[in-house]
């Protein structure tokens, strides 16, 4: 059996001539979260929505549009040819059904006619629709309430047939992945930067994430919970491919030729320019990253302005604003919080200098790297990158 | 390279004699053994007999053995079960501090229940203070449990004499935990004067998901699981025939005196071989004699043990930080803690556990490639 599902998306309204080509992509999106699942899968437009109609089954459908950037909310819908009895049924039906929740419900019906050839308009509609209820529901276990319901009954008379939804269920709004382009992500294995993720798939990014692992310094246990979060991300893009670079000579190097209290900024600033050489070869506009102000040394303004100075690609920082409570509260929300709070080490946690440099100056920095054959790294770094392509589902 | 696996107290790889037995049970032998058919006759003859290896082993009677899940599972039933039975007459209980978790936490919660315990500290050897164990008994204490040998430093504890301070109270039970003693050397349950007695079936290249606990005939205790009446009511569950199968197969092969003597001579060779080739080291395990023949802990000054793991893993030779089961919450285990190491060497604690199948050749390129990563580490991560 097929389910009819309402569509709603916000901000892609407002995309003046991009409008179509969102509505497009946003389609795609959905298409592509159950495409995996058994049953047939038809999308289309009208004005200001979309329509999915899928035999996939229900639970999965809504667990999977929940995620889905761009969509501000869905309802599943149930489709009736234009005959008023017909109607009234359904709507009496899904009246009973939310009984069979709660003792008893407030409710109101609201009906908009765009068929102006139906023989009633909205305003009949809704007062014979509600007399309808009333009459067949029992006297203690309903309630009219036209401000604050708990069960809104919407009934729509369209060209082609009448659609009856009550249940609203809120997607994570935003733009859908794909309309901004490419960026890349430094993900590392902790609370943060999966959350830096989240809020650039919610503005439209496609991620190109990129881990720098250290073996033995780092457990090849840490690379698993990447590949974990990833996966977790990988729900809200569909896939994802994750970029892992060996990062373990160029420790190494580092740890011979830069002055102990310099080593994080100057990690800091290898590993930007490493990503953007790895996103700039997929076509990627900027990179994202978890960081925040003044949470660690490398985070202070200064280390900020001195790590800023490497890439050309814009560095987008999501966190900004946010504290770190807030934060913490986004990745329960994501799911990549349990999955970060694995006690494996990252090397930015087994390298820290007994007293990092908190305010160092750039010319500082580039006498710290100049023994450093950097453009030898980062090139080897670069090729020898390892790339694993993960589904969401 | 064949893999060098020098991780033995964590657990051991089953031999071809055990998995061939295992295989057997799963493929002829998949009967229930309280079936009343010949099928489940004969499955009740191999729990039989595999019982009967165990006693044999641990020379008791073969009644007195119950197999359980693993060796956590008969901690639990061995201390729990004594501490319930024996509530009336006390409430005092012991242990020591460098207990493994599987019975320091049932001591944690039996505290949590209203008893009292104490935790006998150990000396720099990890050798339990009998002064100290002397003073805290009193005609309270109904229970005293310890390690025969310590899963992370392979000290060795004087069971007998602990015993004869135990001897002089009643309504006294003495429980020990012989997990990692199995098969190390030769202990008399009997003679000891032992009441129950924990082992475990994956330390001695027998399967996971089975241990023992040795119930000394004399003595009752109180069950604290429920269920049908198999192993006399203190494991209910159908039988893990191919677990209890192979654990018999197992411990027909434990080490004998002469690959005993092997297992010292090649710690040895280790531990000689480190100090002459690695600068700052401090030995946790106590000399030959005071310690088990298989357990080899080292701290090494300004190193991280798990990166250590790592560099030796990437050349296939495993070994462990500290203890498995706690290596991956604190980053000092509660064993070496109580050791009282310097601080530059808390960090870089690691376990080498050998078999009686190593050989000295794996010792000697264990020690090569220890030097090489040691040195290589030590100039990486510096003075932290």
């Amino acid at each position: 059996m097929s389910n009819l599902y309402l569509i709603r998306y916000g901000e892609i309204a407002l995309k003046g001539e991009n409008r179509s080509m969102f509505e497009d992509i946003l389609k795609s999106n959905i298409k592509k979260s159950i495409k995996n699942e058994r049953g047939n899968i038809t999308i289309y437009k009208t004005p200001g929505r979309i329509f999915l109609k899928t035999e996939v089954d229900q639970n999965i459908v809504i667990n999977r549009l929940q995620k889905i950037p761009g969509l501000v909310s869905f309802s599943p819908v149930v489709e009736v040819p234009l005959d008023y009895d017909k109607i009234k049924k359904v709507v009496l039906k899904s009246a009973q059904k939310a009984l069979e929740d709660s003792e008893y419900i407030n409710f109101r019906i609201t009906a908009r006619r765009s068929n102006k050839d139906f023989k009633y308009d909205s305003m009949e509609l809704q007062y014979n629709l509600g007399e309808y209820i009333i009459e067949n529901i029992e006297e203690n276990k309903r309630e009219v309430d036209l401000h604050t319901p708990d069960l809104d009954i919407n009934v729509e008379i369209r060209k082609n047939g009448a659609f009856i939804y009550s249940e609203v269920y809120k997607g994570i709004g935003g733009l859908p992945v794909g309309v901004t382009g490419n960026a890349g992500l430094m993900l590392s294995g902790g609370i943060d930067s999966p959350v830096a993720g989240y809020m650039g798939l919610k503005r439209g990014a496609k991620l190109l994430p990129v881990y720098f692992h250290s073996f033995p310094f780092t457990s090849d246990r840490t690379k698993e919970k990447v590949k974990e979060l990833t996966q977790v991300l990988a729900k809200y893009q569909n896939n994802i491919d994750l970029h892992i670079v060996d990062f373990t000579n160029i420790l190494t190097e580092m740890n011979e030729k830069c002055p102990n209290d310099l080593i994080t900024i100057i990690m800091r600033r290898l590993m930007l320019k490493i990503t953007e050489m790895i996103v700039e070869k997929k076509n990627g506009k900027a990179i994202i990253t978890g960081e925040s102000i003044g949470q660690v040394a490398s985070q202070t303004l200064e280390a900020l302005k001195v790590t800023n100075e490497v890439p050309q690609l814009p560095i987008l920082r999501p966190l900004l604003g946010l504290n770190k409570v807030q934060i913490i509260d986004l990745a329960k929300q994501i799911g990549t919080y349990n999955i970060s709070i694995q006690p494996y080490d990252d090397c930015c946690t087994v390298f820290v200098p007994d007293s990092p440099e908190t305010r160092p100056t750039i010319e500082q920095v580039l006498k710290g790297e100049e023994n450093l054959d950097i453009n030898d790294i980062i090139e080897k770094a670069v090729e020898n990158v390892e790339v694993i392509h993960i589904e969401g589902y | 390279m064949d893999e060098i696996y020098l991780d033995n107290a964590s657990t051991t790889k089953p031999i071809s004699e055990v998995v061939k037995k295992i295989k057997e049970v799963l493929k002829v032998h998949y009967a229930n053994p309280s079936s009343l058919h010949k099928l489940g006759i004969n499955a009740e003859k191999l729990v039989k007999e595999a019982r009967l290896h165990i006693s044999n082993e641990l020379q008791t009677k073969k009644e007195e053995i119950i197999f359980t899940g693993s060796g956590t599972l008969a901690n639990n039933i061995g201390i729990q079960g004594a501490a319930y039975r024996l509530k009336k007459f006390g409430n005092n209980i012991i242990t020591t501090e460098i207990e493994h978790k599987s019975v320091l936490n049932i001591f944690k919660h039996l505290e949590k229940k209203g008893f009292k315990v104490n935790y006998i500290p150990v000396n720099k050897n990890g050798i339990i203070n009998l002064d100290i164990l002397k003073e805290k008994i009193n005609k309270n204490t109904i229970l005293v449990s310890t390690m025969a040998v310590n899963n992370e430093i392979g000290s060795v504890q004087p069971l007998k004499k602990i015993s004869k301070i135990i001897d002089k109270h009643e309504n006294l039970y003495f429980h020990v935990d012989g997990v990692q003693a199995l098969g190390k050397f030769n202990l008399d349950i009997k003679e000891i004067g032992i009441d129950l007695y924990t082992i475990s079936s994956h330390k001695v290249h027998g399967p996971k998901g089975v241990g023992a606990l040795y119930i000394n005939e004399e003595i009752l205790i109180d069950k604290i699981l429920y269920g049908s009446n198999q192993e006399r009511g203190y494991y209910p569950g159908t039988e893990n025939m191919p677990g209890i199968v192979g654990f018999g197969e197992a411990i027909k092969h434990l080490p004998n005196d002469k690959t005993i003597k092997k297992m010292n001579r090649l710690k040895n060779l280790l531990r000689n071989g480190i100090e002459n080739e690695i600068p700052d080291v401090i030995f946790n395990t106590p000399n030959e004699g005071k310690s088990a023949p298989h357990i080899l802990n080292v701290s090494f000054a300004n190193l991280k043990g798990e990166v250590l793991v790592h560099s030796l893993e990437s050349e296939n030779i495993y070994i462990s930080t500290g203890a498995a089961c706690t290596s991956r919450n604190d980053k000092t285990s509660h064993i070496i803690k109580a050791l009282g190491l310097p601080d530059n060497y808390k960090e870089g604690t690691v376990r080498f556990s050998l078999s009686q199948f190593n050989s000295k050749k794996e010792i000697e390129i264990t020690i090569k490639k220890l030097k090489k990563y040691v040195e290589r580490l030590r100039k990486i991560m510096g003075g932290k």
